[in-house]
């Protein structure tokens, strides 16, 4: 019955004057991919950011509407703790710098001050390093500082940071916007992979990707939510000239 | 051709003054430096630092209560404005934009430019008077307010630049703003603190004036914090402007010690802004 | 089944910590301008029975004499534009020179870190070193100097502060001046030296004028720096009361009177009146910082 994990209902942002996300009501499905595609300047980072209240760092940001995760509205809850049930990673891979891989994966309960065993830790530690399938290249460097692992590597370690909080929902804001193609495909397989156990949604500006990668795809333009549907139905068959627009325009 | 020849001339000969007037520099430094490591190197030893002031005349004197008051006066300085001045830098650093952090970046402002010896005048009014008397407590709040600028400015410069991500990538992780500030953007940016913090400890540990009238000097040791405490700039003072050769001597001791702490502190801290 | 709520700490905690925190910062805030309110409050009060009982003639008279009870800053007034302005003709100079030397000609490796050192160190030698050295060193100079040309040899005196405080102000002037013309841009420097020029004419014809109002508001501060100065003045310019007849005359600043007869300053009035000329220093100080700044603030904008 439960297929949607996550529900947006009348979704209205600004940011002082502009307005960014106009109207936006869509359901995303338990342990999918959803990806959220649209020119630069839609509204689809402010949208993700909305699902776990980052966009309350930005200052004069207005929302109204509801966001509701198994039907509890998260802005009647503390935002730390949809924080914990919604986990993120940026657009720039941001390990902490001064920790090691190890206290990096496990640093959402260091920094929480959740108290965990040793045993706790390493398990934590290995299991969501190989989530992120970054376990075999890093166990013999897991007490060293993140800073000689490469651009794609450090996201990965995002990634694993993000699931050691055993997250529901997993937002990705353009994580492969700032690595090479090579790391960027190493991304692309783990998302499939992760799907088994979190859903996911992914904002991108690349098409192709968003193609490669979801099961269902909304397109964003200007503040609206212009289509939603499966991936496949939306690239093949749009029902909106926008986005066949986008699209076609976007594939040459 | 003859005009060329003029003007390499005349750049050269404006090289060689600006060589010139950078030597006239060198020479002040190093006559300081020569006198003062020439006359105090004779009379520093171990019980020079370890032995109390004595009277004219009177072999074996030292300057170990002005270490100590020094020591004391710094530590209360620090204890003072180090926690203060952490917690405004990061206030101006979140409420960059309101009115207040306006308010106090033009407080912080004024009270740097504020002359060593009003803010004597000052702890004088506020400490020495109401205590009724002269007190390490009172020199300590005077110095705490000539670092206090230094900490803040150290603080919300180097919490300027410390990315945004690092804060997002907390606070995307569930967790608490106040535990990010702590446990992630105050330790990120624990070096520049540390290096604005060093400078203040630098700048206040040669300060005499606003001693004068509130740690005041004090020929014996004490580490009471409500008696007059003695420092090594007072030292260097009372005892360089006293008639008595011998006292003169301790003053050039004094003076060595104190320009060995204040200069291998600023070394200290090049060493870490190049880190 | 849900492992979130086996660490899910309390909600109300976090709120409170998140809250307490913010009225800390916020408190800390507060407390800072509370406190430079106090203390322009504090001078002002106890600068008020000097103010009340002299008014105007605090200004005009022209003795300051605690055992009459005669009291003027007229002379530490004079005394201290005497002794600044005289140590800003020796140091501007030498810190613009030095500052061109050390942003322009050269402003990496090694020769330039040495200059950056040596005007580092010169600025971390406290002010009691500066006073102690001049009293030691540069007295008995000035007192043959004066010997030689036929006046009371005193030794101490304007001409002697001054030059202690441009030793002391120079490094501070430089390196102000130093990152203004550092940050004259790099084109102007290049184009005018691909025109030709010689660097000395660069410099002559481009960055000083580039860099004027930026060097003004460097001498400025420096200038506001000089005033404020106590300890290394108080040793080596004389103390005496009354107004200067020559730069070899032994005076007294606003700062350095402070310096000498506060502690001893017994009397009610005699006290106000010393709290007055710190008032004098806190203001005008306060004026040129803020001068010195805009004008710098301006430049960079408007560069």
């Amino acid at each position: 019955m439960n297929k949607h994990i996550l529900e947006i209902d009348r979704l209205n942002v600004s940011i002082g004057a502009d307005k960014i996300i106009k109207d936006i009501s869509m359901a995303f499905f338990r342990k999918k991919v959803t990806a959220i595609m649209g020119p630069s300047g839609c509204g689809k980072t402010t949208l993700v950011r909305c699902i776990n209240r980052m966009h309350e760092l930005i200052p004069n940001t207005v929302v109204t509407g509801s966001i509701t995760l198994y039907r509890k509205n998260i802005y009647e809850m503390n935002p730390i703790m949809v924080r914990r049930e919604i986990g993120m990673v940026f657009q720039r891979p941001n390990p902490f710098p001064t920790m090691s891989i190890y206290d990096n994966v496990i640093a959402g309960y260091l920094l929480n001050g959740i108290k965990l065993t040793r045993s706790e830790k390493d398990t934590l530690v290995e299991s969501s390093l190989a989530k992120a399938g970054l376990w075999n290249e890093v166990k013999d460097a897991l007490h060293r500082r993140g800073a000689f692992l490469s651009g794609g590597q450090q996201q990965r370690l995002c990634i694993a940071r993000a699931l050691a909080m055993k997250p529901r929902v997993l937002l990705l804001d353009e994580p492969t916007s700032a690595l090479d193609p090579k790391s960027t495909a190493h991304i692309e397989d783990l998302i499939s992979e992760l799907k088994e156990t979190v859903t996911i949604i992914m904002v991108t500006h690349n098409i192709g990707q968003a193609s490669r990668v979801s099961d269902f795809t909304a397109f964003l333009y200007l503040g609206e939510l212009v289509e939603y549907g499966t991936t496949e139905k939306l690239f093949t068959v749009p029902d909106d000239k926008r986005t066949e627009e986008y699209l076609s325009r976007k594939f040459g | 051709m003859n005009r060329v020849a003029f003007r390499l001339v005349k750049d050269l000969g404006f090289r060689i003054y600006l060589v010139a007037s950078t030597s006239v520099l060198l020479i002040p430094l190093g006559l300081i430096l020569y006198y003062i490591v020439s006359n105090g190197i004779t009379v520093i030893n171990w019980d020079f630092l370890t032995s109390l002031p004595k009277p004219p005349g009177v072999l074996g004197a030292g300057i170990s209560n002005a270490i100590v008051g020094s020591g004391l006066l710094i530590g209360i300085a620090g204890a003072l404005s180090i926690p203060f001045g952490v917690a405004i830098g990061l206030f101006l650093n979140e409420f960059s934009e309101t009115h207040l952090a306006s308010a106090v970046r033009l407080c912080v402002e004024v009270l740097q430019g504020i002359p060593s010896i009003v803010i004597g005048i000052v702890a004088y009014l506020w400490i020495v008077v109401p205590l009724g008397g002269f007190s390490a407590v009172s020199g300590g709040i005077a110095l705490a307010l000539m670092m206090l600028p230094m900490v803040v400015r150290a603080t919300e410069e180097t919490l300027k630049l410390i990315p945004h991500s690092l804060k997002e990538a907390s606070l995307g992780l569930g967790v608490p703003y106040y535990r990010t500030m702590i446990k992630i953007i105050v330790p990120a940016g624990a070096n520049g603190i540390l290096t604005g913090v060093l400078l203040g400890v630098a700048r206040v540990a040669g300060e005499t004036a606003p001693l004068l009238f509130t740690a005041f000097g004090n020929p014996f040791m004490t580490v009471n914090i409500t008696q007059p405490v003695n420092s090594l700039p007072l030292i260097i003072y009372n005892f360089a402007t006293s008639p008595y050769p011998d006292w003169q001597q301790v003053a050039w001791g004094a003076s060595l010690v104190l320009i060995i702490f204040v200069l291998g502190l600023s070394l200290l801290t090049r060493t870490l802004i190049k880190r | 089944m849900r492992k979130t709520s086996q660490y899910n700490p309390e909600d109300r905690n976090i709120r409170l910590y998140e809250a307490i925190f913010k009225l800390v910062l916020k408190g800390a805030g507060v407390i800072m301008v509370t406190l430079l309110v106090a203390l322009l409050v504090t001078i002002l009060w106890q600068s008020w029975p000097s103010i009340r009982e002299y008014g105007i003639h605090f200004y005009t008279g022209r003795k300051w004499d605690p055992v009459f009870k005669e009291y003027s800053a007229l002379p530490f007034i004079l005394g201290t534009l005497a002794t600044t302005l005289l140590s800003l003709v020796i140091a501007v100079p030498i810190a613009i020179s030095l500052a061109i030397f050390s942003g322009f000609y050269v402003n990496s490796g090694f020769l330039a870190s040495a200059i950056r050192t040596l005007v580092d160190l010169l600025a971390g030698i406290p002010s009691v070193i500066y006073g102690f050295w001049g009293l030691f060193i540069l007295v008995p100079v000035i007192r043959k100097l004066e010997l030689s040309i036929g006046i009371v040899p005193y030794g101490v005196g304007i001409l002697t502060s001054s030059i202690i405080l441009a030793i002391m102000i120079i490094p501070y002037a430089a390196s102000i001046g130093r990152d203004v013309i550092t940050m004259v841009p790099n084109d102007l420097k290049e184009a005018g030296l691909a025109l030709g020029a010689t660097p000395f004419e660069v410099v002559h014809r481009v960055v000083l004028p580039y860099a004027k109002s930026g060097l003004l508001s460097g001498v400025l501060l420096s200038f506001g720096r000089a005033i404020g100065e106590t300890m290394a003045v108080t040793m080596v310019i004389g103390n005496a009361n009354f107004i200067p007849g020559s730069i070899f005359d032994p005076a007294n600043t606003l700062s350095s009177v402070i310096a000498n007869e506060f502690a001893e300053a017994t009397d009610p009035l005699y006290i106000s009146n010393l709290v007055h000329l710190g008032l004098i220093l806190f203001v005008t100080t306060t004026i040129i910082g803020f001068l010195g700044r805009a004008v710098i603030r301006r430049w960079s904008v408007n560069r």
